[in-house]
């Protein structure tokens, strides 16, 4: 079970995160969980002398998340991926491959996802069935 | 002066897998890093959500080719950990045997393909020559060379008899013995330090800020090794990390040269200390809840976060492998290198991209 949870809002990420690296903590990797349809738990993970310290976030798929690369410049590869793979966007992003780490760049879906979230930068998403298929499929369709 | 952009990869000889690192030159000197990656994404993770916990086992042990051992047993001691069952003794020690063979083994393709990186062919052909030993005790004792797929949640599948540790310890004599001979050549040779010495450097600060793990860190005078952690019954074992502290190619050489010598000799301990007993025992029930778990990789950290509702699939495996947090050291390392240096400075940190993408 994890021991050491802290939690954090879309506020208080960047000065929890900042504290945490003034303890002497390393880096180590952000995991995302998808809750339920448009709810995402980003787990911030830290270590210090083998201990592990979490940092719990709860957000809205459309949500803007800040970047933690102006403090950890390590998290910029984990925040391209999940911007990938989850479609959450990272606002400030030290190096940002506009969700092309892992996709190319027509691809529309988050394909971690059961429902998928097509987004441009901070606008609001579009949010598609998984069974509906690629964003030009659906535009299409409504058409 | 002149600026371009220059790519290196994904396919180049000296790159066992496929990366693509766009490089900004100025006339032969890099400024500039931009790593690209996706070429081997494969949906592991997802993959892992559609297939029952038990099954899993396999699935993780497809993330590498090279260490799949190590992601089996760092997947059981999480769910292990998380179902609260007990693995008996001798379960362990089998997993720290078979765990220090992958190292090895790991560490001596490595160390052959970072000769050949600077055209050391010969060099790189004794390495390999050696490193057949290790994959012959891999076949021998769990019938594969590399995916052995000796571990289920709650122990083991495979026993060592007698002859077989026999075998083992006869082997590792050998192995040590040649790799000792070939340390002269690799560590005291005019053109292997011209091309490693002061190569790439990291400093220890910097590494800390980059998040870097494994040898990389270790080279740069991080005494960080999830060893310590004692996890499966190395906290009964004599074990220190293999540290440097000069932060160049050289120093990440030359940790892994040593861990080499550190992995037989902990085989050693664990076959002198095996007790007896079963190898697995019977896991019931389904998990839930969420549990991290780490071990050390050949190539450093390798780190679990699972994910379990009561059902018999995973809600979300993550898996963090140690590559992937050694990419940001290439953005920091290979400014101001010269371009004939990339090949060397990039295989330094042992990329393993199949791991990485996952």
């Amino acid at each position: 079970m994890l021991q050491e949870v802290v939690p954090a809002s879309l506020d208080t990420l960047i000065g929890e995160a900042a504290k945490i690296k003034v303890e002497s903590y390393r880096f180590v990797t952000i995991t995302c969980v998808e809750l339920s349809e448009n709810t995402f738990d980003l787990l911030y993970h830290f270590d210090r002398d083998f201990q592990l310290k979490h940092m719990r976030l709860i957000v809205a798929g459309e949500q803007c998340v800040p970047s933690i690369t102006p403090v950890y410049f390590a998290a910029f590869l984990v925040e391209n991926e999940i911007q990938d793979l989850f479609g959450i966007h990272f606002d400030r992003l030290a190096i940002d491959y506009e969700r092309s780490l892992y996709l190319d760049p027509e691809v529309q879906v988050a394909p971690f996802c059961k429902f998928t979230v097509a987004r441009n930068r901070c606008e609001k998403p579009i949010v598609i069935p998984e069974s509906t298929g690629s964003l030009k499929d659906w535009k299409a369709s409504d058409a | 002066m002149l600026n371009t952009t220059i790519p290196f990869g994904p396919q180049h000889p000296v790159l066992p897998e496929p990366l693509h690192l766009k490089l900004t030159v100025e006339d032969e000197v890099i400024t500039e890093v931009f790593p690209a990656l996706g070429y081997i994404h494969r949906g592991l993770e997802k993959l892992a959500n559609t297939r029952d916990f038990h099954q899993v086992v396999q699935v993780v042990e497809r993330v590498c080719g090279i260490c799949s051992m190590m992601h089996a047993m760092c997947y059981c001691l999480g769910l292990e950990e998380m179902m609260a069952v007990e693995v008996p003794p001798r379960a362990k020690f089998l997993r720290i045997i078979w765990s220090e063979l992958h190292r090895i083994h790991s560490h001596l393709l490595w160390l052959g393909l970072f000769a050949d990186s600077f055209g050391f062919e010969s060099l790189f052909m004794q390495l390999w020559r050696i490193r057949e030993k290790i994959l012959d005790i891999n076949e021998a004792t769990a019938g594969n060379r590399i995916i052995v797929s000796v571990n289920m949640i709650g122990g083991v599948r495979r026993d060592l008899d007698r002859d077989q540790i026999k075998m083992i310890l006869a082997q590792l004599d050998h192995v040590a013995q040649e790799v000792r001979r070939l340390g002269t050549t690799l560590l005291d040779d005019y053109t292997v330090k011209k091309r490693t010495v002061d190569k790439a450097v990291i400093a220890a600060d910097k590494a800390f800020e980059l998040g870097l793990v494994g040898p990389t860190a270790r080279a740069s005078g991080m005494a960080r090794d999830m060893r310590m952690l004692g996890y499966s019954g190395l906290d009964q074992l004599d074990f220190e990390p293999v540290v440097e502290t000069d932060g160049d190619c050289y120093a990440r050489s030359k940790v892994r040269f040593r861990e080499v010598f550190q992995s037989i000799d902990l085989i050693r301990q664990a076959l002198a200390r095996i007790p007896p007993g079963e190898i697995s025992t019977r896991v019931k029930g389904k998990p839930e809840g969420e549990t991290v778990a780490r071990i050390e990789q050949p190539r450093g950290e390798l780190f679990y976060y699972i994910k379990a509702n009561g059902s018999k699939n995973l809600e979300r495996l993550r898996i963090r492998t140690p590559t992937f947090a050694n990419i940001p050291a290439l953005i920091s390392m290979l400014p101001g290198l010269w371009l004939s240096d990339v090949p060397v400075a990039v295989l330094s940190i042992d990329p393993c991209m199949s791991c990485t993408e996952r």
